[in-house]
């Protein structure tokens, strides 16, 4: 045990004497979660709109100005024709086009019922249905006025005799940020501890120190835990740094117990250090190393639910996410800052990783070769 | 120190043998890098191991210090199997690689303190022999200079006193002189003898043949193989030639 220590000293003397180290655990999370938590939205704002009226009627002008009071709107541009509508679309200056036939007033008025057209630029799907259900529910509900308007009769005989009333839990206003904040801390935190353990043991091969090392009665788990625990102590750091930057910045509820989120984030930290110990004994370059991680990373990342539930995923998708480290903190990062579970909550996750963490240390250990 | 004391100090080591080797062999794939090896090294002797580049000495090297598994032959270090007691092996012997193995970004005394520390040694113990080696050293003054900053002939005899800061019975030295000028190659194999004298058994390889006539015994290897085995006098007076460049020419060729 003694031996570890000195491992520890000298990994720790290394990392703070590195000049590109410190600012790498300090700036990073710094800049990533500062601009990643506002850039990774899934919210639509400013949706560009290209109005074609063709009918240019009182009614007309009204459906067009509720979009135009609406914050998510703002008009790209307006013409009588169909064409130069297309255009702008083809050109990315329109999201999408209402058009607003002749006769739409008078339809309305004789037939009691009349037909606007929408056309949505479908490129980005998401977006797309997004932008349909936001226009749809603004027809909707300027639908709901003109009925009012026409037939002058009181507001409670709605068309709609049962009405949904909707509150979000957890998250009452829907705020997007709160929700990607602690997944993008999970990324942050696996990338920085898996890269620098994985490096850290290929740079020793490079430069031939590993030789020295394994020409000493040094144990091969001395050798591990003493590579491992320098980076569980700085990814465990910057963790609390970004929740600190999420408490602060962003006012991220933490529901739950703190104390719970760091005893998983150890295990989890864990199974991520030991596959990067695992890529490092596999590999001889720092190059081999970064491509092998990288791979990886993006597989696991993209996922691991970061941006979409995993239960929509197909199921083979689900199946691969068993061994992704990424999905299982995800969730619970999420169930234990934003509801408050507790330990019973998220017991099959833990244990889950303790068997995962158990495998990938047993396997770097056995792959870490001081004979060749 | 002269021949005749060279002699001396020869003569009276004892003639136990602390290397033994028997029919070596270690194959890359179809390649034979060691072929049949035998020799033994006696305790306390500097036994040199020439040959040019590629002759096998590194690979040699590797299996006696236990970083590497040789393909069949037996092979007994300071009393131990390397096939089954690797880890007694490690214990007693030193070993300093061809390529650089001190870390650039720590300070001497740093360095000093970690490879101490990993062979079981106490903080106290170190602190101490650390003290009396930069004396001896003269280097006091950079005790606290980065790795990095120092020339190379210094780096070489740091890495060379690290080697054997907790007391081997062996030290495997592979290259150690490669790229030095002159008068630090000289001031190296002076602390060879210190280390000699000291009751180290030293095991060199180079491919200076100057150096082999420090050695009080060296082997000659070529294309894997050992070519000749002596006294680096007697081998002059077998191959009949004036030094040690002569013999190797004769042997290689």
């Amino acid at each position: 045990m003694r031996k570890i220590k000195f491992i520890l000293q000298k990994e720790f003397i290394q990392i703070f004497r590195n000049k590109t180290m410190l600012p790498m655990i300090f700036g990073i999370p710094i800049i990533q979660l500062v601009i990643l938590v506002h850039a990774a939205t899934l919210e639509m704002k400013s949706i560009d709109m290209y109005v074609v009226d063709k009918d240019l009627s009182s009614l007309s002008h009204k459906l067009v100005s509720k979009f135009e009071g609406s914050p998510f709107y703002n008009i790209s541009g307006s013409s009588f024709s169909i064409d130069e509508a297309n255009e702008a679309i083809e050109k990315n200056q329109a999201d999408f086009i209402l058009h607003i036939p002749q006769g739409f007033e008078r339809d309305l008025m004789r037939e009691n019922s009349s037909k606007v057209q929408l056309l949505i630029d479908g490129i980005n799907g998401t977006a797309a249905s997004l932008v349909n259900a936001y226009s749809s529910s603004v027809i909707a509900d300027f639908n709901r006025n003109i009925i009012v308007d026409l037939t002058q009769r009181p507001q409670i005989v709605d068309s709609n005799p049962i009405s949904v009333e909707t509150s979000y839990w957890y998250n009452p206003e829907l705020n997007y940020k709160i929700y990607m904040l602690p997944g993008i801390l999970v990324i942050l935190v696996t990338i920085i501890s898996m890269f620098l353990a994985a490096m850290n043991i290929v740079r020793e091969k490079e430069i031939g120190t590993i030789e020295q090392l394994n020409v000493t009665p040094i144990k091969k788990f001395e050798f591990i835990v003493g590579k491992l625990v320098p980076f569980l102590i700085i990814a465990l750091f910057e963790l609390a740094f970004g929740l600190a930057i999420g408490k602060f910045f962003f006012h991220v509820p933490m529901v739950g117990s703190l104390g719970l989120l760091f005893g998983f984030a150890v295990v989890y930290l864990l199974v991520v250090l030991g596959i990067g110990l695992f890529i490092s004994t596999i590999s001889s370059t720092q190059q081999q190393v970064m491509f092998i991680a990288f791979f990886f990373m993006l597989v696991f990342i993209l996922m691991s639910g970061i941006f979409t539930p995993t239960e929509s995923m197909p199921m083979w998708a689900q199946k691969v996410n068993i061994i992704n480290p990424f999905y299982y903190f995800m969730r619970v990062i999420r169930m234990i800052l934003l509801k408050g579970s507790g330990f019973w909550d998220i017991s099959r996750e833990f244990f889950s990783l303790v068997i995962y963490a158990v495998i990938m240390l047993s396997l770097s250990v056995w792959r870490y070769r001081k004979v060749s | 120190m002269n021949d005749r004391e060279k002699k001396e100090n020869y003569m009276t080591k004892d003639t136990e043998n602390i290397i033994v080797v028997k029919n070596l062999m270690k194959k890359f794939g179809s390649f034979v890098a060691n072929d049949n090896l035998t020799f033994e090294v006696r305790k306390g002797e500097i036994f040199g191991f020439l040959g040019a580049n590629g002759a096998g000495k590194t690979t040699a090297i590797k299996i006696l210090s236990g970083l590497s598994f040789p393909t069949s032959g037996d092979v007994m270090v300071a009393g131990y199997d390397v096939y089954k007691e690797r880890e007694l092996v490690k214990k007693n012997i030193g070993y300093m690689s061809q390529k650089f193995s001190l870390y650039e970004d720590l300070t001497v005394r740093e360095n000093i303190r970690f490879y101490g520390g990993i062979y079981g040694l106490s903080s106290k113990y170190i602190k101490e022999k650390t003290e009396d080696l930069l004396e001896r050293l003269k280097m006091k003054d950079i005790q606290n200079s980065l790795i990095s900053s120092l020339p190379l002939g210094w780096k070489q005899k740091i890495a060379f006193s690290v080697a054997i800061f907790h007391d081997p019975k062996i030290v495997f030295l592979d290259e150690p002189t490669g790229g030095v000028d002159p008068i630090t190659r000289r001031d190296f194999w002076e602390m060879i003898y210190e280390a000699s004298n000291a009751g180290i058994t030293v095991f060199v390889t180079t491919h200076y043949m100057d150096e082999a006539e420090y050695c009080d015994r060296v082997s000659i290897m070529d294309k894997g193989r050992i070519e000749g085995m002596d006294t680096p006098g007697e081998l002059k007076r077998q191959f009949d030639a004036q030094n040690m460049d002569e013999v190797f020419l004769k042997i290689a060729r």
